[in-house]
């Protein structure tokens, strides 16, 4: 008799908790598939030094940022001084992707807003990006010695996460 | 009257032009029908990843294009369905699939709907078995004729238990 009092509130409260934890996250975020994994590589020009060009194989045996960006996303102008200030710490080299953009204008924005980068690589169709599980821009990898992906983060990057998440990746086992 | 027709012709139109719109993402030439056939079944199962809820045949947006753009070539190359869906499945998950694949993750999403039905069917066999034991539903349980002719006059007496009686107004 008890029971049957007991069942629909038992039934109603894990639904509660179901949905209520489902309230709390994010509909839009997608996991990344290429945590754990090996970086995806790739040969890909370095802007405005013609000739010259970049593959993640290069910096194997340190940690590094790759940073996808570009002149014509907005969010990318919040997340620069950033950028800016963790290049001048010289926590780790930052290679800065390029993502669907035109070449001078990627070099203005870099001349007016200062460069991070200890090299801005031209990704020009998006075919890198795509094999990067790129889906919006900005967006922050951290790949470790072995040259897997340990770490990505979708929107603009904070002072908060960088301090807190990045910088101990960074500099972990370094 | 006038003014509903001219209404009703107005959004008619309306909805013709929107339905117009909607399809305008670039044409793809295949040399072979089969090919094509492919192209618009993979691009209305495959999600776009910049504007969820939508295909990657009803996307504008860039990505979108890109990636139906790599999905044609790969057909037109001789890849077959399966490791197209594997090509989007290793860089963005199960996500870009609108069919989830049966895993760890999804089994509770593929198998609840049983799990449910299993539990209603057994509420219910058990709910009816419990009803058929019902004490008040069984006269021959009474011991003689006496009883029996009691336990009936009692049912047909008490509104709630005839139907018969149960719309009577008295009580």
């Amino acid at each position: 008799m008890k029971l049957k009092y007991i069942i629909p509130l038992l039934a109603f409260l894990s639904l509660a908790v179901l949905l209520g934890k489902g309230l709390t996250l994010d509909p839009k975020a997608i996991p990344s598939t290429r945590i754990d994994k090996s970086a995806p590589s790739f040969e890909l020009p370095v802007l405005s030094k013609p000739g010259e060009s970049f593959r993640p194989e290069d910096l194997k045996g340190q940690r590094w940022v790759l940073n996808v960006w570009a002149s014509w996303c907005v969010s990318c102008r919040y997340e620069h001084p950033i950028l800016n200030d963790m290049a001048r710490a010289n926590i780790a080299p930052i290679v800065g992707l390029n993502y669907k953009d035109e070449d001078a204008k990627a070099a203005q924005w870099l001349a007016e807003r200062g460069d991070p980068y200890y090299k801005a690589v031209v990704d020009s169709n998006g075919r890198v990006g795509i094999d990067w599980g790129v889906i919006a821009v900005p967006e922050t990898f951290i790949i470790d010695e072995a040259g897997n992906v340990i770490y990505k983060h979708t929107g603009p990057i904070t002072r908060e996460l960088v301090n807190n998440e990045m910088i101990p990746l960074l500099t972990a086992n370094n | 009257m006038k003014h509903a027709l001219l209404t009703a012709g107005l959004l008619f139109a309306l909805i013709a032009f929107q339905s117009n719109g909607f399809t305008a993402i670039e044409a793809v030439v295949f040399d072979n029908t089969s090919h094509e056939k492919r192209y618009k079944k993979l691009i209305n199962e495959l999600r776009c990843l910049v504007c969820q809820n939508q295909n990657l045949a009803g996307s504008d947006a860039p990505l979108a294009k890109d990636l139906r753009e790599i999905t044609a070539n790969m057909i037109k190359q001789g890849t077959s369905d399966s490791e197209i869906k594997e090509f989007m499945r290793s860089r963005y998950g199960d996500f870009v699939l609108y069919e989830p694949p049966f895993n760890v993750s999804t089994a509770f999403l593929w198998l609840s709907p049983f799990a449910l039905l299993i539990i209603v069917v057994t509420g219910l066999l058990f709910n009816i078995k419990r009803r058929q034991q019902d004490e008040l539903f069984k006269p021959t349980h009474a011991t003689n004729n006496a009883e029996q002719v009691r336990v009936r006059n009692l049912m047909r007496d008490t509104p709630s238990l005839n139907s018969k009686d149960s719309n009577k107004p008295e009580r």
